[in-house]
């Protein structure tokens, strides 16, 4: 069981200034999952993505992925080794054009001389990027723009994705899509591990799922267990 | 019509100069867009450049210009080690920190000049420095020619290079949003190092250019800082075409100032012209 793991936290701690803003947090996520993780605003979700991808270093506890300790790394030092995160907000670049955007997605060593196939592949996802592919990102709409994101982090031919909010203030049916493509996204052999608020959404569409509060991980296990667990449903479901 | 005759003159100039404005900007445009920096020793790597073409034409006796060969590899090492070694660290600090740093290359610079150079004015005299052309009313020194020339030439390189290399493109994606560039790969050190380099190079260009055109002293940095700093806001933040406007407007504002208001009311007129366009525009023409 422990070797299969891609992804391994242990106890991990990790401060914004002197507020801590998660407690002794373990995860793992293994090769070819769905995983979710599930909490309000401010439960510590996007803090543990940005823990993993590098861009904050926890104080205490580790971060394995493949088997190796990733978190002393860089940011660009995790995207090397296939960790690609999808930020809260999508943060494409305004002023680069929809190609621009995806291209610089390959950016990393490994992924650029395979940048012409992935981009082909991001392409038949979201056929709509390529009509647009010579205009300015931020004439995109919202819905394009986020597909644009997770185009471009596929294009670092990453093993995980990290997706934070995703669905953020976009239409249902824009929403259905988007975790359409997901399940596509997995059939290619990568694994995803996503944050999200509507919990419906994540029982429904993850393997396993990871619920925090305040900064610490209060349940995890199956999606059809959780959805049975009293905890769940009261806080979650209002039964 | 006699005063359109004697205006053409110093409108040709004012345009010719402005090319000169916007190679000195380009590097301060360039850092700043990207890295955040107000580099206020760019004046000071400028006049490091001129006289790098000094001890070129004087100590070796190579043309200025042909040393560039040379000098711009060695002034993007120089610009490249600074970022990486110091500027990046400082960072980590605060953003005031590296004004101070630059503060400090800047004094160190102006006084090694004195030291070395002393404080005599200098001029890269070549042959074709003292040249004019004259085209019907117009009458020009050549080298001004050169300067616009010399500033479109850039202008184009480093706009091809930043819209058709990968490394192009990470510099812009890192001026955009420099977190999401790191998530893309992007070691943002790297870029700006790379970046502080490239505007270090710009210098060395616009130092060897600056020394045909003008005699220069170990201090003469600062003034050319801060018509590089109007030139700046005024052409927009890191827009290339934009550096080159508010460049041809700095120097027309300043040539025609000078032929209506006299020689001495030159840069208040420019200056002027900057604070007006600004009023109306603050954002710069170019953004």
């Amino acid at each position: 069981m422990r070797s299969k793991a891609l992804l391994r936290g242990s106890n991990i701690d990790v401060f914004h200034g002197s507020f801590q803003a998660l407690w002794d947090v373990s995860l793992s996520v293994n090769s070819g999952e769905i995983v979710a993780i599930i909490g309000a605003n401010g439960s510590g979700k996007s803090t543990l993505l940005d823990t993993i991808s590098g861009l904050i270093h926890p104080a205490k506890g580790s971060m394995e992925f493949e088997g190796k300790n990733i978190s002393a790394l860089e940011p660009f030092q995790i995207v090397d080794l296939g960790i690609s995160l999808l930020p809260e907000g999508g943060r494409i670049f305004p002023d680069l054009t929809v190609l621009e955007n995806l291209k610089i997605g390959s950016y990393n060593r490994k992924a650029r001389p395979e940048s012409t196939e992935n981009l082909q592949r991001v392409y038949q996802l979201f056929p709509v990027l390529e009509t647009k592919k010579p205009r300015l990102a931020k004439t995109l709409s919202g819905g394009e723009k986020q597909m644009l994101a997770l185009g471009r982090s596929l294009m670092s031919n990453p093993k995980l994705v990290l997706l934070d909010e995703m669905s953020l203030g976009l239409a249902p049916l824009l929403v259905n899509d988007l975790y359409k493509t997901l399940q596509e996204i997995r059939t290619r052999g990568i694994t995803i591990l996503f944050v999200e608020q509507n919990v419906r959404r994540s029982l429904a569409e993850a393997d396993r799922a990871y619920i925090m509060e305040t900064g610490r991980i209060v349940l995890s296990g199956k999606v059809d267990d959780l959805r049975e667990e009293e905890k769940v449903k009261k806080a979650y479901f209002g039964t | 019509m006699s005063l359109l005759v004697d205006l053409a003159t110093p409108i040709a100039m004012g345009i010719l100069l402005g090319g000169l404005y916007s190679i000195i900007a380009l590097g301060l445009s360039l850092v700043f867009g990207v890295v955040k920096e107000i580099n206020i020793a760019h004046g000071d790597f400028v006049i490091l450049g001129s006289y790098f073409g000094y001890v070129a034409m004087t100590v070796i006796g190579i043309d200025p210009i042909l040393s560039l060969i040379i000098g711009i590899p060695l002034f993007f090492g120089i610009g490249f080690a600074i970022q990486k070694y110091l500027l990046n660290r400082a960072f980590r600090i605060s953003m005031d920190a590296t004004l101070i740093i630059a503060f400090g290359i800047s004094i160190i610079l102006q006084n090694t000049y004195q030291l070395v150079w002393t404080a005599l004015s200098r001029g890269l005299t070549t042959s074709y420095a003292l040249e004019s052309f004259s085209v019907g009313p117009i009458h020009v020194p050549l080298v001004y020619l050169l300067d616009l020339i010399v500033a479109i030439v850039v202008m184009f390189f480093l706009r091809e290079f930043l819209r058709r290399t990968y490394l192009g493109m990470a510099i812009r994606a890192a001026a955009q949003d420099w977190k999401a560039a790191q998530l893309m790969g992007i070691s943002t050190n790297r870029v700006y190092a790379v970046t502080f380099g490239i505007g270090t190079a710009l210098a060395a260009i616009a130092g060897v250019f600056l020394g045909l055109t003008f005699p220069f002293t170990p201090v003469s940095g600062m003034p050319f800082l801060i018509i590089a700093l109007g030139v700046v806001v005024l052409g927009g933040l890191g827009s290339i075409a934009g550096t080159l406007v508010a460049g041809m407007a700095f120097g027309l504002a300043q040539t025609l100032g000078g032929y209506f208001f006299g020689v001495t009311a030159q840069m208040l007129v420019a200056y002027m012209m900057v604070l007006v366009v600004l009023t109306v525009i603050p954002r710069g023409i170019f953004r």
